[in-house]
């Protein structure tokens, strides 16, 4: 922890924003890819301490957010059903589906459980052969080797009563999109440092080529974020486009190669729609067909419903397009305990950011 | 060995947990009470085992709580559900400036508790109610059908005196006045949460429940105009402040860099991604106080076995009224927003 500290030293914060603000000469606008580098700046007030001419906008690394509310859909049809107990990240208990979340499954007498990792589900599934135990499981490249592993785990055990409902999603092919949007204006991105630490950096490296846009591999304390701002800043200053790696200490070229292995044993490339950005082809992990009885939408023989709208501006949020303060519902029909979407749930949710570290002050004030 | 007259087993010799007989009013009841109750708990009051406790009331006021205890796991490190409700009860009146005096104490047993379990319950709740000076003068005790509740549930209410002149409110509380919060935060949500996970973390967590009766005492002797009490119990220290800017539609201003939080007690709101702010604390409170008397009361805190990492974290400004803010180490400005929803269930 004492380790952890130094990436959160105020003294090395402020030396790193003097320079920020010394080193920027023209308006900039950086997104930071990551929710819970969005939480980051705004919980320890990064955005409102960097020079006014450089923008922050918020990317759509948060999980939560981007899961289609089929999904929760058909997470809340497996609950109620009686053999089954469905397990999930407490986040993902209160996001809004089409006909209720989780928690009112639970309250209708649901069997939810909130879980800190997929391994207790795992657990669950061995001490209770009488019943389905569904993990819901969601998240991006971080989250896909654990769930992975846990597939792998249950065959080995053999049971025959562990499934997954796998949504899981990818970084760079929401990068991809974000660059060939006519409307995209971000001059640089601060790439999330954590997904680049089991992916490594080679996806990045044709992005920028592409694109010719800075990209910096960034980590989620406060001083790891400045660091990276101030290393995509340099690079626009001088006209640079430089894949630059700001997070040395957990991301390598190459990225962790075990987790790559058992995601790529498990997992294979598919389509998906993100919740408030619409369909990508090659945005998503899908269970492979080898392991089909660990696959809780083939093992339920789940139907695929349509995404409704119910006038959530999320996607517009996602893709750094909308401030979540300037959305029509924002604080108003959309609240954290009343939401529209996921992104005013989600801890990682830059709606929640703003609504529980800032947007009262700013409605407040103005 | 089966009882004679009811047939059911006997509960020292034989059963290892308790059943429904021993909640149906009958011998069984009457075994329980005189066998695993009294023995703990007597005192004048409760050996007279009348429907109620009558009791001589000196002059002054009453300070007068009830507080419901449900946690799960009912054992955890630091602590268990018995020593919590009897300090749970004794706290809320404590804040009062009160000396707690009786206690009442119900019990809800679902049925298949082991006996083992209900004395190691029992006897925390007997020392922690001769550490805080409380006598448990009467009581009630329910068994319910498995699955009715979650192994023991256990409701205290208390009684405790307060001189006249003894007046803390929120509606005391002025701007200038200091925030001290009496020590470190989070202790107990985040030891539950891990031990309900059995998460396995480098140093073990421990709950801080503790009677907080004699520091208030302490604090009321050291600082004459002190404001107002509360201990941050659910939702931690931002609900208990956005309860006070609410209450008395003053700002308060907390500093990030301020806010006494062990190590231990971080890195798990860290791996967690829980805010501690959040977290509910069992044995710590929260003083409103005059900036003139702040020093002198922090002083002793610290004295004190309860107090000993006391700090002063912010204070109360007419700026943002109503709302919690708080200086981040960076030295930027953020609102600590009320919790939507408790981030644990069932932590007391």
């Amino acid at each position: 922890m004492k380790y952890l500290a130094d990436f959160r030293d105020p003294g090395l914060a402020r030396a790193l924003l003097a320079e920020i603000t010394a080193s920027v000469t023209r308006p900039w606008t950086l997104m930071e890819v990551c929710g819970g580098q969005t939480h980051a700046i705004v919980r320890s007030g990064i955005d409102q301490l960097l020079p006014a001419s450089l923008k922050l906008v918020h990317g759509p690394g948060c999980p939560v957010c981007v899961t289609p509310i089929a999904y929760i859909d058909k997470a809340v049809e497996l609950a109620d059903q009686p053999e089954v107990i469905i397990l999930t990240f407490g986040d993902m208990l209160r996001v809004p589906g089409s006909n209720g979340n989780l928690l009112d499954a639970k309250a209708r007498g649901a069997d939810v459980r909130m879980v800190y990792s997929v391994l207790e589900a795992v657990e669950l599934a061995s001490q209770r052969p009488d019943r389905q135990i569904v993990f819901f499981g969601v998240g991006f490249e971080t989250t896909a080797p654990g769930n992975a592993m846990a597939i792998l785990q249950a065959r080995r055990l053999g049971l025959a009563n562990f499934t997954i409902l796998a949504c899981h999603v990818l970084v760079p092919p929401a990068l991809r999109a974000l660059l060939t949007s006519p409307t995209n204006r971000v001059n640089g991105y601060l790439a999330a440092g954590h997904v680049c630490t089991v992916m490594g950096l080679a996806d990045y490296q044709e992005i920028v080529d592409q694109f010719q846009v800075p990209i910096v591999a960034t980590g989620l304390e406060p001083v790891d974020i400045l660091a990276g701002i101030l290393a995509a800043v340099q690079q626009l200053e001088k006209g640079e486009y430089r894949l630059e790696n700001a997070y040395q200490r957990s991301v390598t070229t190459t990225g962790n190669s075990h987790a790559r292995e058992v995601i790529d044993q498990v997992f294979m490339v598919c389509d998906r729609i993100w919740r408030g950005i619409g369909f990508l082809p090659a945005s998503g992990l899908a269970i492979r067909p080898e392991f089909a009885a660990f696959d809780a939408e083939q093992h339920f023989r789940l139907r695929a419903t349509a995404e409704p709208d119910n006038g959530c501006q999320a996607g517009q949020v996602l893709q750094g397009l909308l401030v979540p303060s300037r959305c029509p519902h924002f604080g108003g029909r959309c609240k954290p305990e009343h939401p529209l979407g996921a992104t005013m749930v989600s801890s990682e949710g830059a709606c929640a950011a703003y609504y529980r570290y800032q947007g009262v002050v700013a409605t407040n004030e103005g | 060995m089966k009882d004679e007259i009811t047939g059911f087993p006997r509960p020292r010799q034989g059963p290892a947990a308790i059943s429904l007989a021993h909640g149906a009013g009958g011998k069984l009841s009457a075994r329980l009470i005189e066998e695993y109750l009294l023995p703990r708990f007597a005192n004048q009051h409760l050996k007279r085992l009348e429907d109620q406790a009558t009791l001589a009331i000196s002059t002054g006021r009453i300070a007068f709580s009830t507080d419901s205890y449900v946690v799960a796991p009912i054992f955890f490190p630091g602590g268990d559900i018995g020593e919590l409700a009897v300090n749970g009860t004794v706290n809320d009146i404590a804040m009062a400036g009160a000396r707690p005096l009786y206690l009442s104490l119900a019990l809800i047993i679902e049925e298949g508790l082991p006996f083992t379990d209900l004395e190691r319950i029992l006897d925390s709740v007997q020392k922690a109610a001769r550490q805080a000076g409380v006598a448990i003068v009467t009581g009630d005790t329910k068994v319910v059908e498995r699955g009715s509740c979650d192994k023991i549930f256990i409701n205290t209410s208390g009684i405790g005196i307060l001189a006249e002149d003894i007046c803390l409110g929120a509606e005391q509380i002025r701007a200038g006045d200091k925030i001290i919060v009496s020590g470190s935060l989070a202790d107990h949500g985040m030891t539950i949460l891990t031990s309900r996970h059995r998460l396995a973390l480098e140093n073990s967590l421990q709950s801080d429940t503790a009677p907080l009766a004699d520091l208030v005492q302490t604090m009321l002797a050291a600082a004459p105009n002190l404001h107002a009490l509360r201990d941050p119990t659910r939702g931690g220290v931002a609900m208990t402040l956005n309860e006070f800017a609410g209450q008395s539609k003053l700002g308060m201003v907390l500093h990030e860099e301020s806010l006494p939080i062990h190590d231990t007690v971080r890195s798990a709101c860290e791996i967690l991604g829980i805010d501690p702010l959040y977290v509910a604390n069992e044995g710590k409170l929260l003083a409103m106080v005059p900036a003139a008397e702040a020093d002198a009361l922090l002083r002793a805190m610290r004295d004190h076995p309860q107090g000993r990492e006391a700090a002063i974290i912010g204070e109360v400004s007419t700026q943002h009224a109503g709302l919690v803010t708080m200086i981040t180490a960076l030295g930027a400005s953020r609102v600590v927003d009320m919790p939507v929803a408790d981030q644990l269930p069932r932590i007391c």
